[in-house]
């Protein structure tokens, strides 16, 4: 089902009644979300680098001139190149003691900081919360996503991945 | 030879193969593997499919007339059986297969079985069930064998084979959970089995009937294996039953369409489901490569009633990696997960791809035709020896869902990655909470006879958040899409605990912009019961999966069980009585009620005596959040406050809300922004110094032995844990891994019998 931009600016904001967000899910999916899905993003951000990829909430992956393409948060803060993992270039928060575990979660229901963790990975430039980990101790940062910008362009879109290098 | 002329009609005569065109069944599935190895499309289909080309309209009547025989065949069938969970509930399903086991269209319910009753057929008929036992029109089959085709001994299968003319055309498959199905210890999710051999009941693909009837001996043999003979009676009942139901719709489909229409029918449909799911990948996913680990602990140091090699502390990895690949394949690898290990955590390939296949149906399939063409689309690399391919013959799986459960919460995160990705923002969701915990036990029941029960209350725990929306509350199952709790009045009925008090349970679910959905408690008395052993069954010391973009993992939970209590004496002093444990930091539980009391983070134990006015806690979880919690809208935080889904005093420290005070948010959450920025390193300086720690091994003893079985189980792994922290080659950590060195030692000999 195809939204509108307007209708798509509803359903990003939570304005759309859920009875058409419904219709919506059980529909065939509209091929052009993608494109309208970037412009409306596109439209938010307070600067101009051409979003390729949307990258979960707050994070984009913009092109920076020929073949360069990195991780850029909404506030402008800008991380590293997409093939890279963001969150080593990010500010982390470790809540590894019962006293830190319990400013999120009550007594008994905290877990055990010696069996796992909780990491919170912070934009360094607007300090939103981009991620958090669950891991045991000295489980590597987890590169949650590295997409495949070239294959998906040109072989799935069928058009050149813009700012590619000639 | 024989000399009697009786014996001799006995001996071995030729019989004509029962496969089309005059091929045996085993013939068939060996051509179509053949087949789509060289074509990639179901047997050889890789141009039009001439029957949905020609008359799409009749194409899709046929497939809608299957699909509702399914239905029909479940929604009647069930009102057989006696099992609340089965009748109440509706974990049971039916599929229809063809001649070879490739599922061609299933009913609704728990249908991650749909693809472990095609791993069932297909061994039957690679193993030549054909020549013997003989695969004959009016037989009854039967599988529970998670090595074989299923997840665990509980998901007991029926199988019947559909004949037309002598041909056999396919088979009717059909799975209920079993209530209780005879293992170590009671119920339908036992903990307490170490080994294969105390699984319980144990069906690895055998004949069970013919002309259509159960055969008495094994009939008279279930009522001897489980607890609870009757359940297991009606259950095989309404098994037996909707399979002949869907034989019928087959049946009536052939006569009216013809056999070769249905013949082409049941190829181009799986042919049609892979392409189309192949086609979803590209529409609604990005190519790349999703990494997502679950852990979750599995703490038997403490049960001194286990030997000593399986009196272990296990932490449980799941090293889940999702690949998409240009040509649209999905890749799923367990590589680096753990060593399987003596207790009934343990899966199989077909536990697995059980597992995939109910992710699939409630994700990229949902609206399309779900069947086995959504297999063909799929690679996955489930190492043997590891938790996802135990390589074992005498390993358990008897309640392989404690590591299926926690593992797949990495198959929907990293999907809703691609989803996002796509702007497919309304199909965004984020980890699901995990199915517990388990009320199970058994011992003698409130009329003084034995049984057991599996509460199936853990059917409705948290959804995980979505983009668009909080999780669903207590509300949902990630391997039954129709989440139902039953009724509390049902449950009473069989099991000798009254429910004192049944409410959402506050902070289960993970905060975040989109909090997951929350999970709830029940607090129960035993009634009229001299002793039932219970269990407690999930996660209390890890958090198993984070949220996404920002959103924390669903709370882990506690045991809260009080034995030889005053309750009673409490009761008759008229002084009112605690009926649920909103905030176990100031626990009306603890305060009012004496006892012998277990209030800690053991929530996964052997089965323990309870008795009359001895009271337990039952804690079901929550959902993961979605997004900065510091966004959360000002007005929704307080609703979760006003609705019990949130402690007031968590309001500020996890959400920045002044409770009654939006402009003293306002300055509240800048305040928590500024802090994260006092609190928070550098990654890079924090690695520094973790580093040390990764090298010194200064962990617990189940930390330290789940990075050496990981190091030691994949190169990969091993290698890249290494370069990540910069260590030594050959680093690895001083600790036995026995499970490993088994592991190895089975696929070595595997290797040298092939």
């Amino acid at each position: 089902m195809k939204l509108d931009a307007q209708g798509l600016r509803d359903l990003v904001d939570e304005r759309l009644p859920r009875g058409r967000v419904r219709a919506v899910q059980s529909a065939h999916k509209d091929p052009g979300r993608f494109d309208a899905y970037i412009a409306l993003l596109q439209e938010r951000v307070p600067w101009d680098d051409p979003i390729v990829l949307p990258f979960g909430e707050h994070l984009h992956i913009v092109a920076k001139g020929p073949g360069a393409f990195v991780v850029k948060c909404d506030c402008g803060h800008e991380f590293c190149s997409h093939e890279r993992n963001w969150k080593l270039e990010a500010l982390v928060r470790v809540r590894d003691d019962v006293e830190s575990l319990r400013e999120v979660y009550p007594e008994k229901m905290h877990g055990d900081p010696e069996w796992n963790v909780l990491r919170e990975y912070f934009c360094p430039g607007c300090r939103a919360q981009l991620e958090v980990e669950a891991v045991p101790p000295g489980y590597p940062v987890v590169h949650d996503f590295v997409p495949d910008l070239e294959g998906f362009y040109e072989e799935w879109l069928g058009r050149p991945l813009p700012g590619a290098a000639a | 030879m024989a000399i009697v002329d009786s014996t001799r009609e006995l001996e071995p005569r030729e019989r004509a193969p029962i496969g089309w065109e005059g091929r045996t069944a085993q013939e068939m599935l060996e051509e179509s593997e053949w087949l789509f190895a060289q074509s990639g499309a179901y047997w050889g289909l890789d141009g039009d499919l001439e029957l949905k080309g020609a008359d799409p309209i009749r194409y899709e009547k046929l497939f809608s007339r299957v699909r509702g025989g399914l239905v029909s065949a479940r929604e009647t069938a069930l009102n057989i059986s006696a099992s609340p969970i089965v009748k109440e509930i509706g974990e049971l399903c039916f599929a229809l297969y063809t001649p070879e086991g490739d599922s061609v269209a299933l009913s609704t319910g728990i249908i991650v079985h749909v693809h472990t009753m095609s791993d069932a057929i297909k061994h039957m008929v690679r193993s030549a069930y054909e020549d013997n036992p003989r695969i004959e029109p009016g037989d009854i089959f039967t599988n529970n064998d998670a090595m074989i085709g299923d997840v665990h001994n509980a998901d007991v299968q029926t199988i019947v084979p559909i004949f037309f003319e002598g041909e056999l055309v396919g088979w009717a498959g059909g799975v209920t959970h079993e209530i209780d199905i005879g293992a170590k210890t009671p119920g339908g999710v036992p903990v307490g089995p170490i080994s294969r051999f105390e699984d319980g009941i144990d069906l690895p693909a055998k004949k069970i009937g013919s002309h259509d009837e159960l055969w008495r001996d094994h009939v008279e043999a279930g009522k001897k294996g489980t607890r609870t003979p009757m359940y297991w009676t009606l259950d095989e009942r309404t098994r037996l039953a909707g399979c002949h139901m869907v034989r019928e719709a087959v049946e009536r489909v052939i006569l009216e369409e013809g056999v070769d229409v249905y013949k082409r029918f049941v190829r181009e449909v799986i042919e049609d489901g892979r392409r189309a799911f192949k086609s979803r990948l590209r529409e609604m996913t990005v190519p790349g490569r999703y990494r997502a680990p679950a852990f979750i602990e599995l703490p038997f140091a403490k049960e001194a009633q286990l030997p000593s090699y399986a009196r272990v502390d296990h932490a449980l990895h799941a090293a889940v990696e999702l690949r998409i690949t240009r040509d649209a394949v999905l890749e799923l690898d367990y590589d680096g997960t753990s060593a399987w290990g003596h207790h009934s955590g343990n899966c199989t390939p077909s536990s697995m791809q059980g597992a995939i296949w109910v992710m699939l149906t409630q994700t990229l399939i949902c609206n399309d035709k779900v069947n086995d063409g959504a297999y063909l689309g799929l690679r996955a690399n489930f190492p043997p020896g590891t938790l996802s391919n135990h390589s074992n013959p005498n390993a358990s799986t008897g309640n392989a869902w404690y590591f299926l459960i926690p593992s797949f919460m990495g198959f929907i995160k990293s999907l809703s990655r691609s989803l996002q990705a796509r702007g497919f923002v309304e199909e965004v969701l984020a980890p699901y909470g995990l199915t517990a915990n388990a009320f199970q036990g058994g011992g003698i029941t409130q009329y003084g006879t034995p049984g057991a029960t599996t509460n199936f209350g853990l059917s409705c725990v948290g959804g995980g958040a979505k983009m668009l929306l909080d999780g669903l509350d207590y509300g949902a199952a990630m391997w039954n899409p129709e989440g139902d709790m039953g009724d509390m009045e049902m449950w009473e009925l069989i099991e000798p605990f009254l429910y004192l008090g049944q409410r959402v349970k506050p902070n289960t679910a993970g905060p975040g912009r989109h909090r997951g959905g929350s999970g709830y408690e029940c607090l129960r008395l035993a009634w009229k019961t001299p002793f039932f052993e219970m269990q407690n069954i999930g996660n209390g010391r890890m958090f198993m999966q984070s949220g996404l973009w920002g959103g924390y993992p669903a709370a882990p939970a506690y045991r809260h069980n009080i034995r030889d209590t005053d309750f009673f004496a409490v009761v008759a002093r008229g002084e009112p009585y605690p009926v649920h444990e909103p905030d176990p930091a100031d626990s009306a539980l603890e305060r009012v009620i004496s006892g012998t009391r277990q209030f800690d983070l053991e929530t996964t134990t052997l089965p323990e005596m309870m008795r009359q006015g001895d009271l337990y806690l039952s804690v079901l979880r929550g959902g993961a959040g979605l997004g900065d919690p510091l966004e959360r809208p000002y007005e929704s935080v307080m609703e979760d406050i006003d609705g019990d889904f949130l402690l007031a005093r968590y309001a500020e420290p996890v959400y920045g809300v002044v409770p009654g005070d939006p402009d003293a948010t306002e300055a509240a959450r800048a305040a928590a922004r500024d802090r994260r920025g006092d609190e928070a390193v550098p990654v890079r300086e924090w690695m520094a110094a973790e580093r040390e720690r990764v090298l010194a091994g200064d962990f617990i003893e189940p930390v330290r032995r789940m990075y050496a079985e990981s190091l030691r189980l994949s190169q990969r792994w091993a290698a890249e844990f290494r370069e990540f922290w910069d260590l030594p080659e050959d680093f690895d950590y001083d600790i036995e891994t026995p499970e490993v060195d088994i592991a190895k030692a089975l696929i070595a000999q595997a290797g040298a019998t092939a």
